[in-house]
Parts: structure tokens; sequence; C-alpha cells
């Protein structure tokens, strides 16, 4: 099949570039080009938003090891039916991602049934257990984009700190799940405060996470190492991000369809698929996300896809994973509530927000229409109204609290290196 | 009042006029208690399950004191005799019973909300006989029983409820009853163990037991459960004890006539002093008494709704 495409007559939006303009894009062996490519694949892209493909910082493939939950191959098709061409992989795998072997397996197995391009995170320590540094540099060289213990956050401040002192030697960025396992204790299990005392479920606070982002904070400061505060929850993170910010700090952040969404409140009949971590707040959390993500303070969107069985979520709520898929539903919701709803955000802020920010955090030559970048390429409908079914899901897993909502915008083509991915039903 | 509920899962879902008809019915069972023979026919051929997935005995025991009262037949799972300590689900636990017909599932279960999501489930009526922090509604409803019987009224009284208020399911089917039947609730401990979000349900909180102590129609203290002292909410049973124990001397400025009560079991010394658990105060033992009844009615009403149709 042809990786060679003539996408026509759409609005074209680049952020990389500052284009928002009606005009054509071209794609030619797999490459953006100027010119129309001889035999491309014709598109009409009339009445669509045209725009670099969408990446997902962070998402959980589940493979090796959770074959149950989610494969490389449905995890990459779920990315392409949301209209991500590009996903990083988290490493908390089984074996853990800690160990070049692993990253340049899950490589190869992206490369035969991946339909969207992986980017593999290696944990920080070995096992991710937070003590012992894992090889970082043979990580690199294998090709991770970032590290991380997602999920483990490295409690020991030591560690913490020689982690972003070795990584600036690669150049590259930290990931952290930022929480505080002491005020996180092992039986808590959604946000602290009306419903959880009400609910009788042990609850964590903010401060779980707000001491966590100051601290990296502290350390990105100190050690010049980027740290990327993974999905964000909590309203006093977005203070303490934006303060370091305003100082140069190399500190961002990162925030999730559902973190904007949905509140504690939604707990209230023990629904297991609304249980993760970090967990549901306030709305005053809300709207400081919101807030942090119309001044800049944010500026990436992710999923925290976390997939898990059926047979896994359907249990007491105590016994249940963390997690909800998110590939799918994570545009949808973004434009109904950033765009439509909330008005917080013009449609080119948001689709840097999807390509070009992560991209430059991540350090990958995506996220744009400039001539000679890989052909990926989003066609986004943002005022198409659909309606969340998960039976239709690509992912394994059904775990979303969205089934049933009803979403304005959406991708309708998705375009890895020139071919298409995924396109949307009649 | 007509009664449509096949599961009584917690008291913050119930309205008072629906506590109020189980009071009623209760009070009648408790006339079959008096009884030479203390047997009614209400639940002959229904089958009832006492699924206990967390230790207990005086809850199961007066759980399975009421079926067998009520002619139901009546079988006992414990977990640690069961398919769930070979790891088998709570759904397909639930779902084998409910292939053995069985008409009634009670249970007690360590996680907040497992008696929902078994209800939601289940064509077979569910009652709630404590999950995890979350509520143990027949407790609550046993207690406001009490109070009604001793004091003639709910409406009005000035109910303290001491200790271990985060962690107990007592307390949180206590306060939604005692708030929605119009009493006045404060609730009283160190604040590692009040969470001030109780506030929003309209009770006081305090901190000073002795301040509030004299003007109390009913003091209700709750069990200290040791392993919190080890997480750290307050330093020891001695200083708890001397702060929020129900002493001999505090008990001497009780009001005339107030209620001592105590879900049980007691851990004398340290929350309440043997001399005032079983002195005049005390309605302990009637809460007992009155549980059986109360648990009557619950099964009786519950039982008699339909089931609905298996998922």
């Amino acid at each position: 099949m042809s990786n060679s495409m003539n996408i026509r007559g759409g609005r074209v939006i680049d952020p990389s570039a500052g284009r928002d303009a009606a005009g054509d894009v071209f794609i030619a062996g797999g490459k953006i080009c100027a010119e129309p490519a001889e035999g491309g694949v014709e598109v009409d892209a009339r009445g669509l938003v045209v725009c670099p493909g969408f990446i997902d910082i962070h998402v959980h493939l589940r493979e090796p090891g959770h074959g149950a939950k989610e494969t490389i191959e449905t995890g990459t098709r779920a990315a392409a039916a949301g209209g991500f061409t590009s996903v990083v992989a988290m490493p908390n795998t089984h074996p853990v991602a800690d160990h070049p072997g692993i990253i340049a397996w899950m490589l190869e197995r992206a490369a035969e049934v991946g339909v969207v391009n992986v980017f593999p995170t290696g944990a920080i320590t070995v096992g991710a257990q937070g003590e012992q540094l894992a090889p970082i540099g043979a990580m690199a060289a294998a090709g991770i984009v970032a590290v991380t213990d997602d999920g483990r956050c490295v409690q020991n401040h030591e560690v913490m700190r020689r982690a972003a002192e070795y990584c600036g030697m690669f150049g590259l960025p930290m990931f952290d799940h930022c929480q505080d396992a002491s005020l996180a204790g092992p039986e808590a299990m959604m946000h602290e405060g009306y419903w959880s005392t009400m609910l009788g479920l042990p609850g964590w606070p903010r401060m779980a996470e707000e001491i966590i982002v100051a601290r990296d904070a502290m350390l990105a400061e100190a050690t010049g190492t980027r740290i990327h505060c993974q999905h964000l929850s909590s309203g006093g993170s977005v203070r303490l991000l934006r303060e370091a910010r305003l100082r140069g700090v190399p500190l961002s952040g990162e925030v999730c369809p559902h973190h904007i969404a949905l509140t504690d409140e939604s707990v209230r009949d023990y629904d297991t698929d609304f249980k993760m971590n970090p967990p549901l707040r306030e709305q005053a959390d809300i709207d400081a996300l919101l807030e942090g993500i119309a001044d800049g303070t944010i500026e990436v969107l992710a999923t925290d896809h976390a997939p898990h069985a059926i047979y896994e979520k359907e249990v007491e709520f105590a016994a249940a994973p963390f997690g909800i898929v998110g590939l799918e539903t994570a545009v949808g919701l973004f434009c109904s509530i950033l765009l439509h709803q909330k008005g917080v955000l013009a449609l080119p802020e948001l689709i840097a927000m999807l390509t070009a920010n992560p991209a430059r955090l991540v350090g990958l030559d995506r996220g744009t229409l400039s001539i000679g970048a890989p052909g990926d390429v989003t066609l986004l409908d943002p005022d198409r109204e659909w309606t969340v079914d998960r039976s239709t899901f690509a992912s394994k897993a059904r775990n979303t609290p969205f089934h049933g909502w009803e979403l304005k915008g959406r991708a309708v083509r998705t375009v890895v290196g020139g071919r298409t991915a995924w396109e949307v039903g009649v | 009042m007509k009664w449509t509920r096949k599961d009584l899962l917690a008291l913050s879902e119930m309205s008072a006029e629906e506590i109020i008809f189980v009071l009623d019915t209760a009070a009648e069972f408790k006339d079959v208690g008096r009884r030479r023979l203390k047997k009614v026919p209400s639940l002959r051929g229904k089958t009832l399950v006492n699924l206990f997935v967390e230790a207990s005995t005086r809850t199961r025991t007066s759980f399975e004191l009421a079926a067998v009262r009520l002619s139901a037949d009546v079988v006992n799972i414990t977990a640690g005799g069961s398919s769930l300590s070979k790891g088998e689900s709570l759904k397909d636990t639930a779902k084998n019973l409910e292939a053995l017909a069985a008409d009634l599932i009670v249970l007690r279960h360590s996680a907040a909300g497992a008696s929902r999501f078994l209800a939601a489930r289940l064509g077979a009526g569910v009652i709630n006989a404590g999950d995890g922090s979350h509520e143990h509604p027949t407790q609550g409803l046993l207690d406001v029983f009490t109070i009604r019987e001793r004091l003639g009224r709910i409406e009005g009284v000035k109910v303290g409820i001491v200790g271990d208020i985060r962690f107990s399911r007592v307390a949180r089917s206590d306060i939604q009853a005692l708030t929605k039947l119009g009493a006045e609730v404060t609730l009283i401990g160190p604040p590692t163990l009040v969470p001030r979000e109780f506030g929003r349900l309209g009770v006081r909180l305090t901190d000073r037991f002795d301040d509030v102590l004299g003007e109390l129609d009913v003091v209700n203290l709750l069990r200290i459960q040791h392993e919190r002292q080890k997480a750290g909410h307050f330093p020891g049973t001695g200083e708890y004890a001397s702060l929020f124990g129900l002493n001999a001397s505090r008990a001497a400025r009780l009001k005339q006539g107030a209620l001592v009560m105590h879900p049980g079991p007691i851990h004398r010394g340290i929350e309440l002093d043997g001399s005032v658990a079983d002195g005049p105060h005390s309605v302990i033992l009637d809460q007992v008494t009155n549980g059986l009844a109360v648990r009557m009615a619950v099964l009786y009403l519950c039982g008699s709704v339909p089931p609905k149709e298996g998922e």
C-alpha cells in the first residue's frame, strides 16, 4: 500500500509553525513534502481540520506480561481509533521495563504489530523499586524517550536527586507520578474529602501529590533536568507548577480527561470504573486545572490509558485495580470540555497540547507538518457529535466511566507515515 | 406505607418514613420474642444465607436467630471455610448461591460497598450486615429503636457519639438515622478520629467530651480499635481513656435518665468502665434484644418483596 497521500481542502493547523489556513498537506514516501505526491492516495479534507498526528505521552500498553489487559497490537489500534499517531509507553510491565533487552523487545514487537508509533520509557530504578538506578544509559541507547517509575513514585529523595543528575548526561526527561506513599497509604482508594468520609473509603489528600510536585520543583531547579509531573489532579499542584515555571525551572505537567470531567462524587455507587490513581477530586481542583491549561502552566494533555480486564474491575471497590482506558475518548472529551463547554482554549492551542508540546518534551521530530517530517497526520472534526460506546472499542479493555457520554469533537482519520491507520465509520 | 426494597444497603439512601416503618414493624416482632412460642411462619420456605466474609459473632447470631424465628431456612457461610478463601470472587460466590435459589443474602464484608456490588448483580435480596467502614444499617436501626423505646421520641434528643468515628460503620449508620429523625447529634473524639467532613451532615463536632457530657440524653460509645493506635491516630489507650472514656466520675455527671449505649464488643476500662456498662444508665443489653426484633423486621420486609429478574 502506498505511503504517499494528498490531503486536500482542509483547514491546516500546525502549531509548530504557527500555521492556521485553508490548504493541502502532501506526503510522499511517508514524509511530509511540499508538492502533491504522484500516485498518492487522494483524501478529501473539506470541512475538516488537518493537523500533525496526536501524541499521547502517557499510555500503558501492558506488554510484556499483562496481555489479558491489553497488547501492543490492541493498544496501538485503540490509539489510532482515538486520533493518536504516537504513544509513549509506560514501563510498569511484567517484567518492569528496566533493561535495554525489554526496550528492544517492545520496539521490535511494535514494529511487527503496532499500527502507530511506539516510544518506550524506561524505569528510573531497578524493578521500579525506588532503590537502585536502572541502566538508564543502556536504555537510552536502546531508544527510550524518558525515564519514569510511573505508578511507584520514587520516595527516597536522594535516589531521585541522583537519578535526575544522571539523566542530564542523556538529555532524558523524567516523568513522575507525584505521590507521597506515606500520605497515600496502601489502603487509600479515592480522594480524601466529603465523599470518602460518607462512603467509608480510605482517601488520600491533595498534599500527597503536592508535596512531591514541590520536591520535583526543587530537584529540577537544582539539577537542571526536566521533570514532568504526570496526570495532575490537585489545584495546589497547579499553583506550585506555575510558581516554578515562572522562575524558569524545567518543570512541566500534564492533565488527563477524567480529572477535568469528573469529581469524587462519581464514586458514590462504588463503581470501579471511577477508581483511578491519582483520584478524581473536587470542582475546585477542576477549576484550577482548567486555569492552568488556559494560562499555559500545563502544556501537555495525555490519557493515562490504563486498560484492565473486566474480571479484574468487576469486584469490590477495595479489590479493583486503579485506572481507566482513555485513548478512544480523550480527543472527544478534550474538545467537548476545553473548546465547547468551557472555552478555555482556541483550537490551535488545543492541538499544540496534543502535538508540538509533547513532541518537544520527549524530543521527537514529530508533532509538526514541516517538510521532511514523518507523515503523521490527524484529520479532526472538532464539531462532530458522537456517543461513546465501549462495546466498539479497539482496545481490549472496557473500563471507561464515559460509556454513553455524548461528545462533540472526534478524529475521523489517523494517518501514520503516510498510511491510513484508522478511519471513522460512516 | 408500601415497602418496596428487596435490599437493605445503607440508611443514607432511606427516607425518615421508611426508617420509622421498620421501627414500627420491629416493635410488633419484639412482642413475638416475649411469647412462649417464639416463632412465626412469615418466611417459611425461604432460604437465607448468612455470608460472613469478615468475622462476627453477635451480628451473625442475631441474623440467624431472626431468620429462624421467621421460619426461614438458614445457611451460614464464613470466609475461612468457603471458596472465597480459595480465591473465588465475591461475584462468583454470590452467583452460585443464587443458583442454589437463596432468597436473601446477609453480607458482612470488609470492603465498603460490597453489599451494593452484590445487590446490583443479584435477584435475591441483599442485607448489609456491615461493609467495611461504610454502614451497618441494622445497627443504626436498632440504636434508634432503643432510643425511641426508652425516651419515647427521637426528635430533639441530644445524642453524643464518642470515639472512632472515622473508621466506624456503626457511626455512619447512626448519624444517618438520627439526623433523618431529627435528633441533635454531637461527634466526640480526637480530630484524628472525627473527620470534619461530617459537619456537612448537620452534626456538631467536638474534642471536649467534658464540655458536652452533661447535656446529652444519649451517650453512644464506639469500640476503640487497637490497630488505629498503631497507625498513629492516638498515642495510647491510657491517654484515650482519660480524655474520652466514660468512667465512673464522668458517668456521675450524666443527666438523670440519660442512656449509655455501646454496639459491642466492649473494651471495659478503655471506652467504658465496667461499672458504667453494668450501671443504671446502660441499655447495652436492650440493644442486643432489640437487634433481634429489628433484624426480623428487615428480613420480613425485604423477604416479602418479589425478587427482581436476575441479570
